[in-house]
C-alpha cells in the first residue's frame, strides 16, 4: 500500500501535519458538545433501555418452533395476559424468546398455554422463568466498584511510569469522555443495556487507556529533551508525536474493529439478541470512540496542562526567537 | 549469516518457545491419557448446558422469607457454589421468594448436598450412640413396651439420660442409619431430644436438646494442625470461633461438663457433642478440653476435603434457613452452541479480515503477524485446557467474546513494533540496526500498555461476579500470551528475517522497503546498507537518539523556510532531509 506508507512517511517527517494540538479549541468544543449531548439524552429521553436482567420480568423460551414469526407470540401474550407488552425475538434457529413484565403465577400459566398452542409445540418445549432484578444489580454494582478501583490504580501506575501526574489526568479525562459518549450513544440508539453490555463497557475501559498509553509513550519519548531543544515548542512536539503514531492508531483501530464488527454484523443478522451481540456493540462503539478520544482529547489535553509551566513557556519563547531570527535572515 | 551474537540468541529464544509449547502439549497429552483432561476446553453453562436448580428457602418456624434473608441466602449459596469448585455459576432470585442456581455440568452428589443443605445448624450433646453403623432394630428384637425407659426425674442438663423416654427410645430403635435410611428429622424441636444419623459413618445417636444454636457460630476455617512445638503436622483440623459473649459462654459450660466425662472415660459417648445440620449429624467430636474463649479446634480423621466441607458447613450454618428443591432441570446446550458457532464464524471472518488487512499493510511482514497470532491463539487454547483441568475453569460465551476481542489488542503489539522499525528505516538506518533500535523502544511501549490490560483484567476478576469473571480471566490470559509471543517469537523472527536478502535488501514486497518508506539510503547498491551511525546509535542512550531524530525532523514552517532559502540562496542543507527520494530510487516506485 504505497500511498499509505507514503502517508506515514509524510506524517513522520512532519511534512503532513494534522493540528491535534494547535486546533484543540475546535476539538474540545466538539467533545464538549458530544459529552453534553450524551448526558442530556438519557436525562431528557427517558434514560436507558435496560434489559430484563435489570428490570426483572417474566421470560418464556419456546424451542423447536416451525414458524418463527414474532407476531404469533405477541398475539398469544395479549390473549393470555391482556395489556401486557411482550418483546418477542427469534434468538436462534428454531427458538423464540418472549419477555414481558412481571406476571402473576396465574398469568404465567395462561400465557404459557397460549404460547404452546400458538406455536404448535408440546407443553415441555415452553419454559417459563421469572427473572429477578438482582443479577443485573449485582453485576452493575460490582462493575462500578471495578471501574473506580481500576481508574485509581491506573492513574497511579501511569503517574509512576510517565513520571508526571498530568499524563494520568489527561488519560483519565480521555477515558471519561469515552465512557460518557459510549453511554450516550447507547441511550440515543435505545440499544438494550444487558449485563453483557456492561462487560463490554468494562472492556472499553481497558482498551481506551491502553490506546492512550501507546500514544503517550511516543509523546514521552519525543519530549524527553524538550528543555534543551530549540527546534519546536512543547505543543508542537506533542502534536508531532501524535502524528507519528497516527498510522499505528489507524491500523490498530482497524484490526481491533474488524473482528468485533463481524460479530456485530453476524449477530444482528443471524442471531438476534444475545451475549455476543450486546458485547460487540459496546465494543464496536467503544473502540472507535477510544481511538478518537486519544488523539483529539487526551493528547491535546496533556499539552494544554503542561504548556503553562514556566520552563516550557521560556522554551517556547526561545523557539519563537530562533524562528524570528531565521525569518529575518531570509 | 553474518553475525552470530544476536542471531544465535534469537534462535535460542525460538527454541525455548518451542520447548514451552511442547511441554504444555505433553502435559495436556499426559492428562488426556490418564483420563483427567481432554483436548477440548471445558464449557460453561451457556455453551455446555447444565443444571438449573430452583430452591425455596424456608425459615425456622415457617415464617416467610424477607428480602434481606433472601439476599443473604443468595450470597451464601453463591459462596457455597464457588466454594465447591464450580465456577461461572449464576445465582439469582426468582419471584422474590426462590433462589435460582445455574451451574455448568451436573453437580456431584456432594456438591448438590452442600448447596442445598439446610443452614439450620446447632450443637446438641450426645446421650446415646451406637457402637458402629446401625440399621433399624428388627421388629422382633425391639424393646417391649413394658421395658422402655421411664425417666424418674426431670433431666438436670442436656446430656442427662433422663431425656430418653419411651417415645424417644422407640424412635431410636426404628431409625435406620444404613441404606435404606430413615429420612432425617429436619424440623426437630430444639428444646427436646432427637434421634439422628451421621451420614458418613452410619452411626445412630440420641441427642439432647440444642445447647448452641448455629447463629452463635462466628466463623470456621480449616488447615493443618500445628504440633506442640509449633511445627505443622500433616493432620487436618477445623477451627471454630463462636460469637462472644453468648456463644463462648455457653460453649464453656458445655465443654466443662463434657470434659469431666471425658476425663472419667474417654470412650463415654456422653463426652461428645454432635454438630447437627438439617437433622443429620455431620460430626460428633469428644470434648478434650474446656473451651473458655469460644475458640476451639475439631480434630479427627479428616482429609483435606472433609475438613473443608465441615468448615464450610459450620461457616454457613449460622443462617437459620433451610432450602427445599422446587425444580432441578437440565439445560440443553443447543442454544448456546448455536451462538458459539456464530461467534466462532464471526471470529474467523474477523481474523480473515485482519489477515487481509495486515498483508495489505505490511506485505511479507503480515505473515509474521499472522503466525504470531496463530501462536498466541495456540498458547491461549493450551492454557485454557490446562486451567480447565487443574482449576476447573470453564469457557463461556463471554469468554469466547473476550478472546475474539483480544485479537485486535494482540495484533497491536506487532503493529507498534513494526511501525517503530519503519520509523527507524525512515531515518535511513539499515534494517538490522532498525530492528534493534525499534525493538528497544517498542518494548517499553508494549510493556506499559499491556500492564494496563493486565491491571484491568485483574481488577475485574476480583470485583466481578458470575460470567464477568470468566471474561476478565480470558482477557488477562490473552494479554499474557501476547507478551510471551511478542518477546519469544515476533522479535526473534524479525531479527532473523532482517538478515535475509529478501528483507535486508528491502524488497518491494517485504513491507520494509526503505525506498517506499521515504528513507534516503546512505550507500546505495547491492547488499545491506550499513551506516556508521548505526553502531554509534546503539551505544548512545535512547533519549539522545530521540533528540537526534527530533533535530533531523522539521515542521512545515521550517521546511517551507528552507525551501524559500534554497530558492534564493541555493541549498543550505541545514539538516533538512529531502522529502522526495533521490532520482535513481524513483524507478522503484
Amino acid at each position: 500500500m504505497k500511498s499509505f506508507a507514503t502517508f506515514g512517511n509524510e506524517l513522520y517527517t512532519g511534512e503532513r501535519t494534522f493540528q491535534f494540538v494547535g486546533k484543540r479549541k475546535i476539538w474540545f468544543s466538539i467533545t464538549a458538545v458530544a459529552v453534553l449531548f450524551s448526558i442530556l439524552v438519557p436525562l431528557l429521553g427517558g434514560g436507558f433501555n435496560f434489559g430484563i436482567e435489570f428490570r426483572g420480568g417474566s421470560q418464556f423460551t419456546i424451542s423447536n418452533v416451525s414458524n418463527t414469526s414474532p407476531a404469533i407470540g405477541e398475539k398469544a401474550v395479549a390473549a393470555g395476559a391482556p395489556g401486557t407488552v411482550a418483546v418477542v425475538t427469534n434468538i436462534a434457529g428454531k427458538t423464540m424468546q418472549v419477555q414481558t413484565d412481571r406476571l402473576s403465577d396465574d398469568q404465567t400459566s395462561k400465557v404459557k398455554k397460549a404460547l404452546t398452542s400458538a406455536y404448535g409445540v408440546t407443553n415441555d418445549q415452553v419454559t417459563s422463568t421469572f427473572v429477578g432484578p438482582t443479577w443485573g444489580q449485582d453485576v452493575s454494582r460490582q462493575a462500578i466498584i471495578g471501574f473506580v478501583v481500576f481508574v485509581l490504580l491506573a492513574t497511579l501506575m501511569m503517574a509512576l511510569y510517565f513520571r508526571t501526574w498530568r499524563m494520568s489526568v489527561a488519560a483519565i479525562i480521555g477515558l471519561l469522555v469515552v465512557m460518557v459518549v459510549t453511554a450516550g450513544i447507547y441511550a440515543a440508539s435505545e440499544f438494550e443495556v444487558t449485563p453483557s453490555a456492561i462487560i463490554g463497557f468494562l472492556t472499553i475501559l481497558s482498551y481506551s487507556l491502553y490506546d492512550t498509553v501507546v500514544v503517550f509513550d511516543k509523546i514521552r519519548e519525543n519530549t524527553a529533551d524538550i528543555k534543551s531543544s530549540t527546534r519546536r515548542t512543547f505543543g508542537e512536539e506533542v502534536n508531532l508525536a501524535v502524528n507519528q503514531t497516527l498510522v499505528r492508531s489507524i491500523n490498530t483501530m482497524m484490526v481491533a474493529v474488524l473482528p468485533v464488527g463481524s460479530i456485530l454484523f453476524i449477530g444482528a443478522l443471524l442471531l438476534g439478541a444475545g451475549t455476543l451481540r450486546d458485547l460487540s456493540l459496546a465494543l464496536f462503539i467503544g473502540i472507535i470512540v477510544s481511538t478518537f478520544s486519544t488523539v483529539f482529547v487526551a493528547a491535546p489535553m496533556y499539552a494544554w496542562l503542561r504548556e503553562k509551566e514556566p520552563e516550557l513557556v521560556k522554551q517556547a519563547k526561545k523557539v519563537q526567537a530562533k524562528r524570528a531570527a531565521q525569518t529575518v535572515d531570509a | 549469516m553474518a553475525r552470530t551474537g544476536p542471531t544465535s540468541m534469537a534462535r535460542r529464544t525460538l527454541l525455548w518457545l518451542g520447548a514451552l509449547i511442547i511441554v504444555c502439549i505433553v502435559a495436556v497429552g499426559a492428562g488426556v491419557i490418564s483420563g483427567a483432561a481432554s483436548w477440548a476446553p471445558k464449557l460453561g453453562l451457556d455453551l455446555e448446558g447444565g443444571t438449573q436448580m430452583i430452591l425455596e428457602p424456608k425459615v425456622e418456624g415457617n415464617g416467610s422469607v424477607s428480602a434481606d434473608q433472601l439476599n443473604q441466602a443468595v450470597s451464601i449459596i453463591r459462596q457455597r457454589v464457588d466454594g465447591s469448585g464450580v465456577s461461572e455459576s449464576q445465582i439469582s432470585t426468582q419471584s422474590g421468594r426462590n433462589v435460582v442456581v445455574q451451574m455448568p455440568g451436573a453437580p456431584t452428589d456432594e456438591q448438590r448436598a452442600l448447596i442445598t443443605a439446610s443452614a439450620n445448624m446447632n450443637f446438641r450433646p450426645v446421650i446415646v450412640s451406637s457402637e458402629a453403623a446401625a440399621g433399624a432394630v428388627p421388629v422382633a428384637q425391639r424393646t417391649p413396651a413394658a421395658k422402655l425407659p421411664k425417666p424418674t426425674a426431670k433431666p438436670t442438663n442436656a446430656s442427662d439420660p433422663n431425656w430418653v423416654d419411651a417415645a424417644v427410645m422407640k424412635k431410636y430403635e426404628a431409625t435406620s442409619c444404613v441404606a435404606p435410611t430413615t429420612p432425617p428429622d429436619t424440623n426437630a424441636d430444639p428444646a427436646k431430644p432427637m434421634v439422628a444419623c451421621e451420614a458418613d459413618s452410619g452411626f445412630k445417636y440420641i441427642l439432647g436438646p440444642v445447647e448452641i444454636p448455629g447463629k452463635w457460630i462466628q466463623t470456621a476455617s480449616y488447615g493443618l494442625q500445628t504440633g506442640a512445638q509449633g511445627a505443622t503436622t500433616n493432620q487436618w483440623q477445623v477451627a471454630l470461633t463462636l460469637v462472644k459473649p453468648q456463644g463462648a459462654d455457653a460453649f464453656k459450660t458445655v465443654t466443662q461438663r463434657l470434659y469431666a466425662k471425658y476425663v472419667a472415660n474417654p470412650n463415654d459417648p456422653q463426652a461428645r457433642f454432635a454438630i447437627v445440620l438439617d437433622g443429620n449429624v455431620v460430626s460428633a467430636p469428644a470434648s478434650q478440653a474446656v473451651i473458655t474463649d469460644g475458640q476451639s479446634s475439631i480434630t479427627g480423621n479428616f482429609t483435606e476435603a472433609s475438613a473443608k466441607t465441615l468448615a464450610d458447613q459450620l461457616k454457613f450454618g449460622a443462617l437459620p434457613i433451610s432450602f427445599t428443591i422446587q425444580s432441578d432441570e437440565q439445560i440443553s446446550a443447543t442454544l448456546g452452541l448455536q451462538q458459539l458457532e456464530m461467534g466462532l464464524l464471526a471470529g474467523l471472518i474477523g481474523l480473515g479480515l485482519v489477515v487481509i488487512y495486515s498483508l495489505f499493510q505490511y506485505r511479507a511482514l503480515g505473515f509474521v503477524t499472522i503466525l504470531s497470532l496463530v501462536i498466541a491463539g495456540g498458547l491461549t487454547y493450551l492454557a485454557i485446557i490446562l486451567l480447565g483441568w487443574s482449576e476447573n475453569y470453564r469457557l463461556s460465551l463471554a469468554g469466547v467474546a473476550g478472546i475474539i476481542v483480544s485479537i485486535g489488542q494482540t495484533a497491536d503489539s506487532f503493529i507498534v513494533y513494526f511501525e517503530r522499525v519503519r520509523d527507524e528505516l525512515r531515518d535511513g538506518r539499515g534494517l538490522v540496526a532498525a530492528v534493534d533500535n525499534g525493538w528497544m523502544r517498542a518494548k517499553r511501549t508494549i510493556l506499559a500498555s499491556k500492564a494496563v490490560n493486565i491491571l484491568a483484567s485483574v481488577v475485574l476478576y476480583f470485583v466481578s461476579v458470575g460470567n464477568v469473571k470468566g471474561f476478565a480471566f480470558t482477557l488477562g490470559l490473552t494479554a499474557v500470551a501476547d507478551l510471551i509471543v511478542v518477546f519469544m517469537f515476533t522479535h526473534p523472527t524479525l531479527l532473523l528475517l532482517a538478515r535475509t536478502r529478501f528483507f535486508g535488501e528491502g524488497h518491494h514486497f517485504s513491507g520494509l522497503d526503505p525506498v517506499q518508506l521515504g528513507a534516503v539510503p546512505l550507500y546505495r547498491g547491492a547488499g545491506r546498507f550499513r551506516s556508521p551511525e548505526d553502531t554509534l546509535a546503539v551505544a548512545k542512550g535512547k533519549n539522545a537518539r530521540a533528540a537526534g531524530e527530533a533535530e533531523r525532523r522539521q515542521t512545515i514552517a521550517e521546511r517551507r523556510l528552507a525551501a524559500k532559502e534554497a530558492e534564493m540562496v541555493g541549498s543550505r542543507g541545514a539538516g533538512a532531509k529531502k522529502s522526495e527520494p533521490s532520482d535513481d530510487s524513483k524507478e522503484a516506485k
